[in-house]
């Protein structure tokens, strides 16, 4: 029998069995060398064993790589993994890196790690103190807002999602009610629940908000006005009247050509020096304005890209049917422009959460900010690697369910079936 | 009669270049007009201009008694009287023919939803595409997508139907059922007037026959006429080589 000839299908009875017995061994070598500390290979010379997984694998994946083998797995396997020499390698050292990263994350998230106990003294472990997250909870969640009046704004959240959840099992007639509660009745009434002053409810200044609570406030708030004016933006930007046209390219380009951070400084400090004597408007609502106009003229130029990429086609049949510029808009042309756009629209509406933590330069702290603010305590100091690991989990779910929700709506909306 | 459509001395420029060179054109109730001519002649933007997809810079345009000019309100009006045919079709993509055809009568005419989908459904049989009703255009022949768009065009109760190379976009076999539908439209009574190269349908159903070059029009004459004993010489030259 000729050993060094080439895999085929005359010799997979032989080939393949040595091949993914050869594969294996490497893993396991890897497996057993990660998670038990225990070298398999170890009475060989030093070198040899550390490479050693690396060659049986790749003599291994050789072994196997029999085109046309007839063999369904087999052929997927080689297709997508192992379709010549390199790919096996990047394959290898791809299996090698997840194996061998398996085990210290294991370590630091949960083996090692702290759950319970109520201060700093009771993480003895080397992983993460998770005590100073469960410690820390409720001001990540609720900001310096009062323990007594938190579930004013757990109601507030309630509220929505009893309505948001409600609204996927009513009828379309009833679903635009629950819409146009959502969008021009739900935001203020939350706002007025949270802040209090009326209705026997105390007053919560605005700068005591803060937290994962605060982070949805101003998210939802800055999404839900940005919108509609970066859709206005996008028109006028395109509109034939001069006037209208130039006022919106200088909106969108001085908003854009600046810094959230120095918009936001501004918005807080600057901006009330400009204000008449005695007149006060809150701190939260200056930032949220910044932050919605800032994001508009984003979310503008991203809803100009679905105007431009419409045919001119349809524009002049919605004309020639004989509707006007509002009705043209409505009904043809931002439905179908801004169905072109969904992945640039969660674009933008994902920056905008994440851009949410720099209100910190004016002194609002949000969830990030919280941490931030937890890690600095004396008693809980050195507590940065477990707060921002937490602060990205939460960010991420939050970031991953808008990413989901628009490639539904994508899916939902598409008429190419 | 009176006329429904008048041009008197209409001149366009696209920039330097002239386009439309004094074009006198009346149009009565009923009549069908079969404007042809080469590619870049003007035709196109010719009627375009009776709708105002395109404006002119010379000249009046009085349509069904109303002049166009810049006030929009007229223009808005004299769109839903006049009903326009593209060669690309235009349908909506994301709404069904249905809803294409019941969109402008609902907005445009405030007509209640349940009427205005009547009205939509019996055009839509006229065209003999009622079985395609709830189908998006992107699921339709090309063929079926132009019937489509006559009859969203329809449904607005046009008085003048305006067809701008309304087969050239089709593959050979489609043409002749969207040409049927025209036939049927004009033995109707409707006044049109079609932009086309498909001379047979123009023998068929045209009173008048115009032929455009270099933004003129160099020919009108009757239909008979025009393809038995044309005057001009241009015209002679273009239907040698396309008949």
């Amino acid at each position: 029998m000729n050993l060094i000839a080439k895999p085929s299908k005359d010799n997979i009875k032989t080939y393949v069995p040595i091949g993914l017995f050869l594969v294996s061994l490497s893993f396991l070598d890897v497996f057993i060398n990660a998670f038990f500390n225990f070298n398999l290979m170890g009475f060989l010379p030093s070198q040899l064993s550390y490479f050693l997984p690396l060659i049986l694998g790749f003599v291994g994946f050789y072994l196997i790589r029999i085109e046309f083998s007839g063999v369904r797995s087999l052929d997927v396997l080689n297709k997508n993994i192992n379709s010549n020499n390199f790919n096996a390698l990047l394959t290898l050292f791809t299996i090698f890196i997840i194996i061998k990263s398996i085990p210290p994350m294991l370590e630091w998230f949960i083996l090692e790690a702290n759950f319970v106990g109520n201060s700093k003294d009771d993480c003895t472990g080397d992983g993460a103190c998770w005590v100073f997250i469960k410690v820390w909870f409720n001001r990540f969640m609720y900001g310096l807002y009062p323990d007594a009046e938190q579930w004013r704004i757990n109601t507030a959240f309630l509220i929505l999602f009893a309505v948001v959840g409600v609204s996927f099992f009513v009828s379309e007639k009833l679903k635009k009610y629950f819409i146009l509660f959502l969008v021009f009745v739900f935001p203020f009434l939350g706002i007025k629940l949270i802040s209090g002053g009326s209705f026997g409810l105390e007053y919560v200044e605005s700068a005591a908000w803060g937290g994962l609570s605060l982070t949805f406030i101003i998210s939802a708030f800055a999404i839900l006005f940005c919108f509609p004016i970066g859709v206005i933006l996008a028109l006028g930007r395109r509109s034939s009247l001069p006037a209208i046209k130039y006022i919106s390219i200088g909106f969108i380009e001085l908003w854009r050509g600046v810094p959230l951070i120095t918009v936001l400084f501004m918005s807080a400090v600057m901006f009330p020096m400009f204000l008449p004597d005695g007149t006060f408007i809150d701190k939260l609502i200056r930032v949220l304005i910044a932050i919605t106009l800032f994001e508009a003229a984003y979310m503008a130029e991203v809803v100009r890209g679905g105007l431009q990429a419409l045919p001119k086609g349809q524009y002049e049949a919605a004309k020639s049917l004989g509707m006007g510029y509002w009705r043209m808009n409505a009904l043809i042309i931002l439905p179908q422009a801004l169905k072109l756009v969904i992945p640039g629209i969660a674009n933008t509406l994902l920056a905008l959460v994440k851009d949410t933590p720099l209100i910190f330069v004016v002194g609002l702290m949000e969830l990030a900010g919280m941490i931030g603010l937890a890690k600095t305590n004396p008693k809980w100091l050195g507590m940065a690697m477990e707060g921002y690991v937490f602060a990205g989990l939460v960010f991420w779910v939050i970031c991953y369910a808008m990413s989901r929700y628009s490639q539904n709506l994508e899916k939902k909306l598409s008429t190419e079936r | 009669m009176g006329k429904i459509i008048e041009l008197k001395k209409v001149n366009k420029w696209f920039d330097k270049f002239q386009v439309l060179k004094d074009i006198d054109l009346e149009v009565s109730p009923q009549e069908k007009i079969v404007i042809c001519g080469p590619s870049g002649s003007g035709k196109s933007t010719l009627i375009r201009c009776i709708n105002r997809l395109e404006e002119h810079q010379e000249g009046n345009i009085i349509v069904d008694g109303t002049e166009l000019s810049e006030s929009t309100k007229n223009i808005e009006k004299i769109r839903a009287e006049v009903g326009m045919v593209f060669q690309q079709f235009n349908l909506f993509p994301h709404l069904s023919i249905l809803d294409n055809c019941s969109l402008a009568p609902i907005w445009v005419k405030k007509l209640p939803k349940k009427q205005a989908e009547e009205i939509a459904m019996n055009n839509l049989k006229r065209v003999q595409i009622d079985d395609q009703a709830l189908k998006f255009p992107g699921q339709l022949s090309g063929g079926q997508q132009q019937r489509a768009a006559i009859a969203r065009a329809l449904c607005m109760e046009p008085k003048i139907m305006l067809f701008d190379e309304p087969t050239s976009a089709l593959d050979p076999e489609m043409i002749k059922e969207v040409l049927d539908v025209m036939v049927d439209l004009a033995k109707g009574g409707m006044t049109m007037i079609v932009v086309t190269h498909e001379m047979g349908f123009a023998k068929e159903v045209a009173d008048y026959m115009i032929f455009m070059d270099e933004g003129k029009i160099v020919e009108r004459a009757k239909t008979k006429e025009f393809f038995e004993s044309p005057k001009s010489e241009r015209t002679k030259l273009f239907l040698s080589q396309i008949l």
